[in-house]
């Protein structure tokens, strides 16, 4: 047969191959194809057109669509070949509409009609093309259409015929598994169909069945076995062997089937043992078909009930695999021992020469394969290794999609098995240097955590040297240039934070490399506000020592431009820091006491301190704060709209155009609001004074709601990360109104920037959770022994957590993030609702994500005698807790600031609105909920001149 | 499953595409650009594995071969064994085309665009391996061509004659 055969073209579809071939670029190539389709469009229209120069014709436009352009206008040109009587033209019809159409274009109504009757065909080359359009154009509403024709030629005298309708019965199952679910029965019948053809065809439909429900195909067991058996006993004719393996892709199937059936059934999977031994030692390993057959008999030994004999052989296999030179035989065999090492995890062991052998190799794939499975076998013993080559992969690629992956991975691992801390804290390093911008924030509060508890240990004193070396080591890096700027931030909180706690560094050393930072990376005005805050830390130090302060002149030039700085968050630090440093010691001592970030805080959270003002105030003649939900008088829900309503007449235009999105945050907030108010009514209070007592039956409503989310974690976590958005909302609230409202026009960035690091960290917060009991399923049984002793502190801390939970109601997360809030937040009265926010924002989702794992807490804190809503205290007393954290840490007396607003300078008179604002939202979170997510949803922030704010507030 | 089946030259001209689910044009086209992006990159002597993740596709695998200036890659799911689906590239690319066109080159694909598709069409059915037999193949795709040949010929007999002829 020529290589034109059956199959021919004209000259002019040559030349436009020719053509196309040879354009030099690609919109000439596009010019060439345009012209074709202009020549096509006239041509195809035209009347009598021979069926040969039609079929031409067609083929031309399927090549033009393949070159990715728009051949639409041939379409129905296609589907009338398919009706057409002559086999050339029909098959052609075919051909076209199966590439151009997909099963629910308009025009496939068209084509039923035809398959129909093309079906019953006498001609079963007929038949075969008209189940090649079925099984690509039928979709579930005209499966009925053509399903009784398909059955009959399940028995079709033609074994291909039989083959090609078994797959379209398969491929109705796929599409809509109910419309054939009573048909299902006849992929059994035909498993034992006399050509092996089509029993092969079978194992397709089946493997899909099995893979869904493997209950109901127990019984096969016995006869996919004893067909694997004849298989691999070379009973088929020889027409079946493939590189003489004796029908390899059957071999293949059926293993996977038995892979799929005999997962944790002892039974059924003693079943097996014998054919698959058979295989592994008669399978021929030097042909590529072999070995892929080896390959599913090593997943199918790890899938099935373990047997030592069969292990062993795969693990013979697997050695082959890697000892060979083809690479692909190494990936195989490094995906195969990924495999092999959850069941016997010692056989990685004598691999592990081979598996390094292959990072070292040139192929990318396979590199990623090997670490990934090197992830997979990290232990105490191993990790320093890993992880070192880990790193040194990881600064060597460009990929940023791949880099933050493994960079992740590094931290994870290290997190998990670091030997020791001095390793750990060096390891990190390394990490943050090369990938710092790419790791995620929270992995640097981890850190900052860390060193900042030590490693679980009640050893002081091991907690102090790894201070003292980290900061040793910190002092170090800053030499180096162009450091990320997640990593100049730890740098500067550790610092800050024991900078000169063991005496080795001066505070001239140390305040003069956090200006030097501050200097370097003028820019990066998170580092500058750290660095800020770490010199108020050293110099707070240095006064409650009763050492004498040199500010040094670099840092005072430092703190003129930052008191003049745009960025309010700056302006606001620097004059903390003024005012610190004109204190005497006792009361530096108190408001910035010494390696205080892992302490607890008491809190008044009523706010009752501010009682007496406000009643004297009151008597002065004062309005009584009324809150907003009073105000608006209408249900909660509808509260929302008016909300806006109120926006819009304060800023006049502006909000209208941005009213669309809004039905949307209706549909995720209500929810759990709702839900709240069924469970507890808000009471609605008239005075002030009242409105503090409500925060009291609020916070069952507002734990209400946080544990209704608890409840619907499981589910809506399918829906990936959005789902924390009104979580998110939840926290930002009240930070966001309030610093709106005081803070002026660049304010705003400052909030959003704040407001992103925030929402960056939650995610993560979630992630490393989920990688952590990944790891944990991953090694559950091979390195349990191995983690107990040399992993210490992560177990340890773990347990410590519990135990933390059991006396203090708290987590280790919450200490996180109280510890995390000084250091981005230092006492900052403008920024007063931001910090609150940070710490319920990890709060409630360390809640979530804790609660199945530590069950014993809810029993804790009952034991512990907190009321029945165990958790919802929990939340509000920290809520609170950081709140007056930073009151305490603070000079400013809320108090005199309030009674003396023209004495304390501008963040003391801005407190007072901020204070009574958020303790008034604490009885109706909705609102702020809903106004926080309504701000997000129009990307404004509302402009500091609201005057509602005020108003209300101040009377 | 497998998902489709591309042959591209070391341009990265698209020569042969057929998908299995159904993707838009655009769809395809794009991953065409990144698969090639990814082939071309590729050194000597390696595995033919390609990282799904490298053209964002999920729950995939990308097996491709290399003969003479055509590349064959198979994307599939991982309900199919890799080597297996390197060797389908072999029983199609070598095996079959060989004893079609003697000394398969890219233009034997561009010129026979529809047989080629026939070839297809008897191996791989709804995403699934039908027929490995090489011999079994070219009998299907050759009574085809006879057949299509002899109905050209005679075009004008009647629908019962023509599929008389057939048996």
């Amino acid at each position: 047969m020529g290589s034109q055969g059956g199959f021919y073209q004209s000259k002019e579809f040559l030349d436009l191959v020719k053509s196309i071939g040879e354009a030099r670029s690609k919109a000439e190539e596009d010019r060439i194809v345009l012209n074709e389709i202009e020549t096509l469009k006239r041509r195809i229209s035209e009347p009598d057109i021979p069926k040969r120069k039609m079929k031409e014709y067609i083929i031309r436009l399927v090549y033009i669509e393949m070159l990715g352009h728009d051949a639409s206008f041939g379409y129905i040109h296609a589907v009338k070949m398919t009706h057409d009587d002559s086999l050339l033209v029909k098959r052609t019809g075919y051909l076209a509409v199966t590439l151009f159409l997909n099963e629910d274009h308009d025009l496939i109504i068209l084509i039923v009609n035809t398959i129909q009757k093309d079906l019953k065909s006498d001609n079963y080359l007929v038949v075969c093309a008209a189940l090649n359009a079925v099984c690509k154009l039928i979709n579930e509403e005209t499966i009925p259409a053509v399903l009784p024709q398909v059955m009959e030629l399940l028995a079709h005298p033609k074994e291909a015929v039989r083959k090609k309708a078994i797959m379209a019965l398969h491929r109705f199952y796929q599409k809509s598994p109910s419309s054939v679910s009573h048909l299902v029965s006849n992929f059994r019948k035909r498993l034992c169909d006399n050509d092996p053809g089509v029993m092969g065809a079978t194992l397709c439909p089946l493997f899909e069945l099995i893979a869904r429900d493997v209950n109901s195909y127990k019984d096969l067991v016995i006869s996919f076995v004893s067909i694997l058996k004849q298989v691999a006993e070379r009973r088929l004719s020889k027409a079946y062997d493939y590189h003489q393996m004796p029908a390899p892709f059957i071999q293949i199937k059926l293993l996977k089937i038995l892979a799929l059936l005999g997962s944790g059934d002892k039974q059924a999977s003693e079943n097996m043992y014998t054919v698959v031994g058979d295989i592994f030692r008669k399978c021929d390993s030097s042909s590529n078909i072999g070995n892929a057959v080896l390959y599913e008999c090593i997943c199918c030994v790890s899938s099935i009930y373990p047997n030592p004999k069969l292990l062993e052989s795969a693990a013979d296999v697997i050695s082959r695999f890697l000892k060979s030179d083809s690479h692909n035989l190494k990936y195989m065999g490094i995906d195969a021992l990924g495999r092999l090492i959850k069941i016997s995890p010692e056989i990685a062991e004598q691999h592990q020469l081979a598996v390094i052998d292959c990072l070292e190799d040139p192929d990318d794939t396979l590199k990623r394969k090997t670490f990934e499975l090197l992830y997979k076998m990290t232990k105490s013993t191993n990790v320093e290794v890993i992880v070192d080559r880990m790193i040194d992969y990881m600064i060597s690629i460009n990929d940023n999609h791949y880099k933050t992956e493994i960079a992740s991975r590094c931290v994870e691992l290290a997190e998990q098995f670091a030997p020791s801390n001095q390793w750990f804290i060096q390891t990190m390093n390394r990490v943050f240097e090369h990938a710092g911008d790419l790791v995620n924030i929270k992995v640097a509060h981890n850190l900052m955590r860390l060193i900042a508890e030590g490693f679980g240990e009640d050893d002081d004193n091991a907690d102090t040297k790894l201070r003292s070396s980290a900061v040793e080591s910190y002092l170090r890096i800053l030499g180096e240039p162009k450091l990320p700027s997640v990593f100049l931030q730890v740098i500067c909180w550790v610092l800050g934070e024991y900078g000169t706690a063991d005496g080795m560094f001066s505070a001239s050393d140390i305040t003069g490399k956090l200006c030097d930072v501050a200097e370097a990376y003028s820019n990066d005005e998170t580092v500058k506000a750290y660095a800020t805050t770490a010199l108020m830390k050293i110099y707070a130090f240095e006064i409650a020592a009763r050492r004498k302060v040199d500010m040094l002149p670099e840092c005072q030039s430092l703190m003129e431009e930052l008191l003049a700085s745009h960025s309010t968050d700056l302006q606001q630090r620097a004059y903390e820091l003024q005012a610190v440093i004109g204190l005497d010691a006792h009361a530096v001592a108190c408001i910035m006491p010494s390696d205080a970030s892992c302490e607890d805080i008491e809190v008044d959270r009523d706010l009752s301190f501010l009682n007496d003002y406000i009643q004297e105030a009151i008597e002065k003649g004062a309005q009584p704060y009324i809150p907003e939900s009073e105000r608006s008088g209408m249900l909660n829900i509808s509260n929302f709209r008016n909300q806006d309503h109120h926006e819009a007449s304060s800023h006049g235009l502006r909000f209208e155009a941005y009213e669309l999105p809004k039905p949307a945050v209706q549909s995720r907030i209500p929810q759990t609001l709702i839900a709240s108010t069924e469970i507890v009514p808000v009471p609605e209070p008239m005075y002030p004074r009242e409105s503090y007592q409500t925060t009291m039956p609020s916070i069952p409503s507002d734990a209400g709601s946080a544990e209704l989310k608890l409840r619907l974690e499981g589910v809506q976590k399918k829906w990936g990360r959005s789902t924390y958005t009104p979580a998110t909302s939840t926290s930002n609230s009240t930070s966001q109104k309030t610093v709106n409202g005081t803070s002026q026009g660049d304010g705003a960035s400052t909030v959003s920037s704040m407001r992103e690091t925030y929402d960056s960290r939650k995610p993560q917060v979630e992630v490393s959770h989920e990688k952590q009991k990944l790891a944990a399923s991953l090694f559950g049984g091979s390195s349990k022994t191995e983690k107990s002793p040399a992993t210490g502190h992560k177990a340890a801390k773990a347990s410590s957590h519990v135990v933390e939970k059991s006396h203090v109601p708290k987590s280790s997360l919450e200490v996180a993030s109280e510890k995390a809030t000084p250091a981005q937040q230092p006492p900052d009265l403008l920024d007063l609702g931001e910090p609150t926010a940070t710490s319920t924002a990890l709060q409630l989702d360390p809640f979530k994500q804790l609660e199945g794992l530590l069950d014993a807490t809810e029993v804790a804190s009952a034991v512990n005698g907190a009321p029945a809503a165990s958790r919802s205290p929990d939340i509000m007393a920290l809520y609170a807790d950081t709140a007056a954290g930073i009151h305490n840490k603070n000079d400013a007396d809320l108090l005199s600031g309030l009674s003396n607003p023209s004495v304390t300078n501008m963040p003391g008179t801005t407190a007072m609105p901020q204070v009574t604002q958020s303790s008034s939202k604490g009885p109706n979170p909705k609102d702020s909920l809903e106004k926080d997510a309504l701000v997000r949803q129009m990307g404004v922030n509302p402009s500091s001149q609201n005057p509602n704010l005020f108003k209300d507030l101040l009377g | 499953m497998i998902k489709a089946v591309m042959v591209m030259n070391t341009q990265g001209k698209p020569r042969l595409a057929k998908f299995f689910d159904y993707l838009p044009v655009e769809k395809q086209q794009e991953l065409i650009r990144r698969v090639f992006g990814v082939l071309c990159s590729r050194p000597e002597n390696v595995s033919n594995f390609i990282e799904a993740e490298l053209v964002r596709l999920q729950d995939s695998r990308l097996v491709y071969n290399h003969f003479a200036t055509l590349y064959f890659v198979v994307v599939f799911d991982s309900s199919e064994n890799e080597l297996a689906m390197l060797d389908l590239i072999q029983l199609l690319g070598q095996q079959t085309l060989e004893r079609c066109f003697k000394n398969v080159c890219e233009l034997d694909i561009v010129f026979n665009y529809s047989k080629i598709h026939t070839i297809l069409d008897e191996i791989i059915l709804g995403g699934q391996v039908l027929e490995t037999r090489s011999t079994e193949i070219m009998r299907a795709v050759e009574e085809i061509s006879k057949l299509e040949a002899a109905t050209n010929a005679i075009s004008f007999i009647p629908k019962s004659a023509s599929s008389w002829l057939s048996r």
